[in-house]
């Protein structure tokens, strides 16, 4: 059953990522970015950590997606332009992310991980992330506030009409 | 079939389409959507390190939460950025914006 729930899992996963990348309407490849983050989330749940798989939905498909959805339809007027570009940049990128691909598979491969013999029961993992986050990484937790109250001033900033040039 | 190499070979593919996407993408959201495939090919690879390697399996979970709000902070910048493009230009075709300058 586990087995039958984690294969339906990497195919909600795999399978809309090729249109993420390769679709050529801006909104298909936004709502397979949603499904493949949803699948994600389910292998998060999979691997034991209940608390990220909640937070990936709630952070990448309520927010994040919700975000560059509304991107989109501000910024679509007129004729959709092609979206891809021509054929020798995308043979260029073909052939390095070929390259890439291959190194990682190889790494993945080639490296001997020492994986433990027997697994932990999955645990309830939210007590101990508040105890690790309020605790030893306590100053990074900080910084990563500080700097999402940045950036939200930052885009305000930026994406606000300028007052003096309409 | 759930084993460490799965999650590996998942997260090389969905790093490797990301990379590929931001190549071929003309429009600046498309190259965004892209990025966000590459943090997530590096959070399952977080997450899988640590429920199979780590002795403490917790940690790998704070990375990836970490990863999460930066995503969350780039994205924002990077959508008021394409607003503000879109505005100058009345395009986000990345053709267009060669004019830009420093």
């Amino acid at each position: 059953m586990t087995d039958l729930i984690f294969n339906v899992f990497i195919l909600l996963t795999i399978i809309p990522c090729f249109w993420v990348a390769l679709s050529s309407n801006i909104v298909h490849a936004a709502f397979s970015l949603l499904i493949t983050l949803f699948g994600i989330a389910g292998l998060y749940v999979l691997l034991g950590a209940d608390f990220i798989g909640v937070i990936q939905v709630i952070v990448y498909i309520g927010g994040i997606l919700v975000l560059i959805i509304f991107g989109v339809m501000m910024t679509q007027r007129g004729k959709l332009l092609p979206l891809s570009i021509q054929l020798p940049g995308k043979l260029f990128g073909a052939v390095l992310t070929g390259v890439i691909l291959a190194a990682l598979l190889l790494s993945a491969t080639r490296t001997l991980w020492p994986v433990a013999a027997v697994l932990g029961e999955p645990q309830l993992t939210s007590a101990a992330i508040g105890d690790l986050l309020l605790g030893k990484y306590l100053i990074p937790f900080e910084i990563a506030s500080v700097l999402l109250l940045a950036a939200l001033i930052g885009a305000v900033l930026i994406a606000r009409r300028s007052v003096r040039g309409e | 079939m759930n084993s460490l190499y799965t999650y590996l070979f998942l997260a090389a593919l969905l790093f490797s389409l990301g990379i590929f996407g931001v190549f071929q993408r003309r429009s600046l959201i498309g190259m965004l959507i892209a990025i966000e495939l590459m943090l997530n090919g590096a959070s399952i690879n977080f997450m899988a390190f640590n429920r199979f390697l780590a002795p403490d399996p917790i940690v790998g979970q704070i990375y990836t939460l970490f990863i999460m709000g930066i995503a969350a902070a780039e994205a924002a910048i990077a959508l008021s950025i394409i607003v503000a493009v879109f505005r100058r230009l009345r395009s986000i075709n990345i053709e267009r914006a060669q004019e830009l300058r420093g």
